[in-house]
């Protein structure tokens, strides 16, 4: 499995020493040492963005600066340009990763809550529990993606929390799948039969005995899943149903670039590469991290 | 197998009547707001009432529905509030225009993905192999709006050589589809082209395949004839399935190119709130991932000589 934890009760810090082995894991493949690199790269900008000596993401400043140019005063580098309406590119990017990663990390979190526990009880409870929950699962999955969230979305309005719910909605489905499928393999081994004849109830079975059993391949399709999200935000802010602005959205900066592209070609290929970058780093991971698992 | 398709089919018609009852509820329950959305915002509430008790809207919720349901089925979707026009006259250009879009696509990620696939899943861990999934990796982490942006950046602002929209104002025009269908085409073929290369390796390591190595045939015969059968099973599956992604990629790139498409009718109308044209093309849109679905399944159990015998024999 991708990550081999023993549950060593005696570790000061168990926790973190498990999560510092499971990074030494990494070692093994150099496709996720690239994604990790990737990701470490976006994660160390969005958290030191207020430490960095960055203009203000949305003060408007001199309009449709190309790359490297220099402010009229002489104080200010534009490393990235500006956009048309004159704010630092470089800027709105670095502001906009911590968003991104902020709401696309709450928002698989909360899709993974509700699938993991949908599947945990379909997979283990089965009968009617399995086919209303998989028929609710299937109703979703039906609809294109793209389609549910619009319609999900100008329903209920752009708001952060209504944008987690619509990932939710377009997730949880399929993390259900993923999770019902482990669990049917996994209640017929003899730990679970251990600690049903212990007397555990059905709860603890599925919390203590059954989900942690699952985490190689749910590791694998979280990080996969974060790239989706990722997708599925910036694309939402591209059509204006994201996050509301003026607060940076690499999709948003695109759709607010595209009709004066031609003048402000890096306003739009910038973020493309930001959002790219970011989705690459997370599909590297969960690639080498499949293959380590494999490789066990 | 007739059993296994009607079931299927059984499936699928049950599907479409939730959603259609979820969206009916959805969109229709609150009369007075659709009266609002119809009449517009400056309608007075006397107004609003007077419409609604006309176009029958105080009848029960259930018999409103069941009457949907029959107009919806002889293809009367009422009017858009929009554009002033019956939504199926909307409905039916616009997808022929989607249409044209998906076709070509298909006309080039099939052969693309099958044959790059195929030659890399032929021998495992060549260079082929390992350039293709570090090429598939790639290009599906680019969302198609951001590759659209690369190649309007490229060919439109600096090579000026493709039009940036596709709108189609002054008629037909091939070199306005170039952009789309290349974006299209470059976030899709990496997938279905790794599931190629994952079962034709699996087939290439099969039993049959090494007899057929060991009894002389020569390298062409035992691909072309022995394993390209078996190998192309999955993908058939894949690739009827990736119509449910490429619908929501069409809308992306309908709105980023301004192409006259179903998926940029979809957008517009749920952007507006207009709401028997969001109903008639969500429905729309959601049979055509649930009938690819049944397609898929069906097709996979005809073309699966295991299942097939295993069900004809039992």
């Amino acid at each position: 499995m991708a990550v081999r934890g023993r549950r060593d009760r005696g570790e000061a810090v168990p926790l973190l020493a498990a999560a510092l082995r499971s990074l030494g894991v990494l070692r093994e493949s150099p496709v996720a040492m690239a994604g990790a690199a990737i990701l470490f790269f976006w994660l160390a900008m969005a958290v030191l963005a207020p430490l960095l000596p960055l203009a203000d993401p949305n003060l408007p400043l001199e309009p449709l600066r190309p790359p490297l140019s220099v402010s009229a005063d002489g104080t200010a580098t534009f490393w990235l340009g500006t956009d048309i309406k004159g704010r630092d590119v470089l800027s709105r990017l670095i502001w906009g990763a911590r968003r991104v990663l902020v709401w696309a990390g709450l928002a698989t979190l909360a899709a993974y809550l509700v699938g993991i526990a949908m599947g945990l009880v379909a997979g283990y409870r089965g009968g009617w529990w399995d086919e209303i929950l998989s028929f609710v699962a299937n109703l979703l999955l039906s609809f294109p993606v793209m389609v549910l969230y619009i319609v999900v979305i100008t329903r209920i309005g752009a708001s952060p929390l209504n944008i987690v719910l619509a990932v939710t909605f377009a997730s949880a489905p399929a993390i259900m799948r993923i999770v019902r499928g482990l669990v049917l393999d996994l209640r017929t081994r003899d730990y679970v039969l251990a600690a049903r004849a212990r007397g555990e109830g059905a709860l603890w079975i599925m919390l203590v005995e059954l989900l942690p059993n699952a985490r190689g391949p749910l590791l694998v399709d979280a990080c996969l899943r974060m790239g989706y999200t990722t997708i599925a935000l910036a694309t939402l802010g591209f059509l204006g149903l994201g996050l509301p602005p003026p607060d940076p959205d690499w999709g948003a900066m695109i759709a607010e670039t595209q009709p004066m592209g031609a003048f402000a070609g890096h306003a739009m290929v910038f973020p493309a590469l930001a959002v790219s970058s970011l989705v690459l780093g997370f599909n590297l991971l969960a690639d080498g991290l499949r293959e380590i698992s494999l490789r066990d | 197998m007739l059993k296994l398709a009607l079931r299927r089919f059984g499936a699928m018609v049950l599907i479409m009547a939730v959603v259609s009852f979820l969206l009916f509820l959805i969109f229709e329950s609150d009369k007075l707001a659709v009266a609002g959305k119809v009449l517009g915002p400056y309608s007075s509430l006397e107004q609003r009432e007077l419409w609604l008790e006309k176009e029958g809207y105080n009848r029960p919720f259930l018999v409103r529905y069941g009457e949907w349901v029959a107009d919806a089925l002889r293809g009367d979707f009422g009017q858009s509030i929009r554009f002033k026009a019956p939504v199926s006259d909307l409905l039916w250009p616009r997808l022929a225009n989607t249409a044209i879009l998906a076709g070509l696509v298909f006309a080039l990620m099939i052969p693309l993905s099958l044959t790059l696939g195929v030659l890399a899943g032929m021998r495992e861990g060549s260079l082929l192999d390992r350039l293709l999934s570090f090429l598939s990796i790639g290009t599906t982490s680019i969302p198609e709006f951001a590759s659209a942006a690369f190649l309007v950046a490229l060919f439109v602002f600096e090579l000026r050589w493709l039009p940036g929209t596709s709108s189609m104002t002054g008629g037909f025009d091939w070199r306005q589809l170039v952009l789309p269908v290349a974006v299209l085409v470059l976030y899709d073929f990496g997938y279905v082209a790794r599931m190629t290369r994952a079962s034709m390796a699996e087939v290439m390591t099969s039993p049959y395949i090494r007899t057929a190595v060991l009894k002389g045939l020569p390298r062409h015969r035992v691909i072309l004839g022995h394993a390209l059968r078996n190998a192309l099973i999955a993908p058939f599956t894949v690739i009827v399935l990736q119509l449910n992604w490429l619908l929501s990629g069409v809308i992306v790139v309908e709105v980023f190119f301004a192409y006259k498409g179903f998926g940029a009718l979809l957008y517009e109308a749920a952007m507006f709130g207009d709401i028997y044209l969001i109903e008639a093309c969500t429905m729309v849109a959601v049979f055509v991932a649930v009938f690819s679905q049944f397609l898929s399944d069906v097709g996979y159990t005809l073309l699966n000589p295991r299942i097939r015998f295993a069900r004809e024999g039992g």
